[in-house]
């Protein structure tokens, strides 16, 4: 992959003498499978080309061979850090082309899951971006409390990272009864990791002057480049799919959507870290709901064993962790899926990437690409 | 006024609109392939759509959209001289066979309307909408790569997903799942 | 005795054998290559909960020359096996490839076009572990099994590493 050797000088001490530098694909710094071919100037980019594909499993096409209930697993391993997002994405567009509607109770379960994945997605990912950045040791406290996220996910699920929850139509299981319990010993916990997290970072002075400033992006130029999710509101626009359009009951909660201003690092992470809060508030509210539901309130609707959706195509989004995640699903009435289309949010945020790290230095760029959240299962699916 | 009327007021003056779906509550409009870039221009800049969000860009190849499912034959319970069942009709491929789907949204509104564009397979070209909206580059590779429908002025239409010379367009019908035996030679120069 | 050494057996060179290995299985310094989910995996293995680094494996090495495990964590795709064959060739003997889930054994769930089916199609494998993605747990035992290994190996009178087989 060639990239332009005669750009136009962009720094002021330009010396015309570019480096190509080759970052990845097997690099600690790039997240598992990506690829950047930067042309540099000592330290600065002049170009940066990114390359993906190096986790391109066919996932779609394995899809149109599969059952409609077999594919659940399969996008349990697209964004492998918050699995259980995913799993309703797909759920939720096959319900819609069914005309099915869940209930309630089976709702609640899902957002108080749902917002269970995004705390343990935020975890991890400022985690890392502390660690791609040499701060180790807010990675470790905030991995403790995944643990205990963990531990609810297999004890509800059976897996815990590839959980494959729910069914389509609604869950299979109820919530145990000591789920409370679990709850309320959790909750603590996570809230003191943060306040730890914040403590050690926030007001750090070098977090500050390596992150502060670092790819900021305007809202228009977000925009245009179809971002969404944290990277979005980062920015300044106010865009949340739970908020817009409200999907599994999310209209009936309370909750803050924080904003950033100047959409760079240090504003995608505050965001992230004030997401985390708002997701204890939405189980909160969600578990109090469903307690005063019957015990005896369907988990799923009426669907026919055999799932065969009459002809059609939908589209169907929800806010996972990382943006908006959506399943363009097309049907030709038969028992298989004809076409499956996942709609990654990293997908339409990573290739804005030259235009984000245009500038910066070869360090500015581990750090750009840490606060993205690139999660290369779903990039590539 | 009502989404579908208003997209019709909108295109339907130029002869934009070709056909309109509605399935689920999803609108889906289909225009004519040489046109696509000024009809996102309009459904972007006229007020009262105001579609100005590119959400996704994707591919469908419909060959065999209509091929005939086979039923399972029912058990007799005699278990001899199983009757045989009349086979559904096949009604031909159809043609064009394949269509780009463009998903677009209207922040404000918060109304979602996917546009629709068929490609035969004697013309695979559309032009790329990488003018109007920068979203557009990587699901156009992502299409080219997938399924071999170049697009015209894009700016780097390279292989996405797969390696530069892998010889085939996976996500066709009519390539296997499980491949045809390609692999990637890389020589290195020590 | 001394020249015994290079024919099998004899005191000295079984006695330098046993100080090197407990040298070795102190300090299997991994090569984490995380792919895919079991890379999560992998992560949590290495943090606070599990704490791989009491086997020794303080120091995870993303550089092949001064690792000794590479421990496969993900689906390896056809595209980015040239990489992970010339990860494999830079490291330096005695070297062992731990192949952590379900896709690095045998492609897993995704036998498509695009995914190479078992990374013992390009190098060979020592130890192999099921699981979808595998507890943390079972890297550790993995890397225990690495430690058993690398204790009955012998580095003076074989001459290859890799001519013992996994288990003996």
């Amino acid at each position: 992959m060639k990239v332009n050797q005669n750009p136009t000088p962009q720094t002021s001490h330009d010396t015309g003498d570019y480096v190509t530098v080759n970052i990845g694909p097997s690099h600690p710094a790039m997240h598992g499978t990506l690829r950047v071919i930067a042309l540099t100037d000592g330290e600065s980019l002049i170009k940066v080309d990114p390359e993906i594909g190096y986790l391109h499993r066919g996932v779609e096409k394995l899809g149109e061979s599969l059952t409609y209930h077999q594919f659940i697993p399969i996008t349990d391993r697209l964004n492998y850090c918050s699995a259980i997002p995913n799993n309703v994405s797909y759920e939720m567009a096959v319900e819609k082309l069914m005309g099915v509607e869940v209930p309630e109770k089976a709702q609640l379960i899902r957002v108080i899951m749902m917002e269970l994945a995004r705390i343990a997605d935020h975890q991890v990912c400022i985690g890392i971006l502390g660690v791609d950045l040499g701060a180790f040791t807010p990675f470790f406290y905030l991995i403790i409390q995944r643990e205990e996220i963990y531990e609810i996910f297999e004890w509800f699920n059976g897996a815990r990272l590839t959980n494959t929850f729910g069914r389509i139509g609604g869950v299979d299981a109820d919530l145990p009864d000591d789920f409370e319990q679990r709850w309320e010993e959790l909750k603590p916990g996570v809230r003191k990791a943060n306040d730890e997290t914040e403590k050690l970072l926030t007001h750090n002075r070098i977090w500050m002057d390596r992150t502060i400033g670092i790819s900021a992006f305007s809202a228009e130029d977000a925009l245009n480049w179809g971002f969404t999710g944290p990277c979005l509101r980062a920015c300044g626009v106010k865009r949340d799919l739970r908020i817009d359009e409200p999907y599994c009951m999310y209209d009936k909660f309370k909750f803050e959507v924080p904003v950033g201003k100047n959409g760079d690092v240090f504003d995608r992470y505050i965001v992230r870290m004030i997401e985390m809060e708002e997701s204890i508030k939405i189980i909160d509210q969600a578990y109090k709901r469903y307690k005063e539901m019957p015990a005896d309130a369907p988990l799923m609707a009426r669907v026919p064993k055999v799932i065969k959706p009459p002809a059609g195509e939908v589209y169907s989004a929800l806010e996972s962790p990382n943006g908006e995640l959506g399943f363009f699903v097309k049907s030709d009435g038969s028992a298989k899926p004809y076409r499956i289309r996942i709609r990654p949010p990293c997908y339409m945020i990573y290739q804005a990437f030259p235009e984000l790290v245009e500038g910066e230095l070869i360090a500015d760029l581990v750090a750009c690409l840490s606060s993205l959240n690139v999660i290369a299962g779903e990039l590539d699916r | 006024m009502d989404l579908k009327k208003r997209v019709e007021q909108c295109l339907g003056p130029n002869n934009f609109v070709v056909a309109m779906i509605e399935c689920q509550g999803d609108l889906s409009v289909e225009v004519p392939k040489r046109s696509v870039v000024d009809v996102m221009r309009l459904l972007r800049d006229t007020s009262g759509l105001g579609f100005d969000f590119l959400s996704d860009l994707l591919g469908v190849d419909n060959l065999d959209l209509n091929k005939p499912k086979k039923k399972p034959k029912k058990k007799t319970e005699e278990g001899e001289g199983a009757e045989t069942e009349e086979e559904p009709k096949d009604k031909g491929p159809v043609s064009p066979r394949y269509e780009v789907v463009y998903l677009l949204l209207c922040l404000e509104r918060n109304e979602r309307l996917q546009v629709k564009v068929r490609v035969e397979e004697s013309d695979m070209e559309v032009d790329t909408l990488t003018p109007v909206w920068k979203a557009a580059d990587w699901p156009e590779r992502e299409v080219f790569d997938m399924f071999g429908i170049r697009f015209k002025g894009h700016p780097n239409l390279k292989r996405l997903l797969m390696w530069d010379d892998f010889p085939a367009y996976p996500l066709r019908k009519d390539y296997p799942l499980e491949g045809q035996g390609e692999e990637r030679h890389l020589n290195y120069d020590d | 005795m001394a020249t015994e050494a290079y024919n099998g057996g004899g005191w000295i060179a079984t006695k330098l054998e046993w100080l090197i290995n407990w040298g070795r299985k102190r300090s299997p310094w991994p090569l984490p290559y995380g792919t895919a989910c079991c890379g999560i995996e992998m992560m949590c293995a290495l943090a606070a909960g599990y704490d791989m680094a009491r086997f020794g494996a303080e120091r995870p090495s993303f550089s092949p020359r001064q690792a000794d495990v590479l421990i496969q964590a993900g689906t390896i795709t056809l595209k980015m096996a040239p990489a992970f064959k010339r990860v494999y060739d830079q490291m330096a003997e005695p070297r062992c490839v731990i192949s952590m889930g379900a896709c690095a054994c045998s492609g897993g769930v995704f036998r498509t076009y695009s995914t190479l089916q078992g990374i013992d199609k390009l190098v060979p494998v020592d130890i192999y572990i099921p699981g979808c993605p595998p507890r943390p747990e079972a890297l550790l035992q993995a890397l225990l099994m690495f430690i058993e290994k690398t204790e009955k190996s012998q580095p003076i009178t074989h001459k290859k590493h890799s001519d013992l087989l996994v288990g003996t």
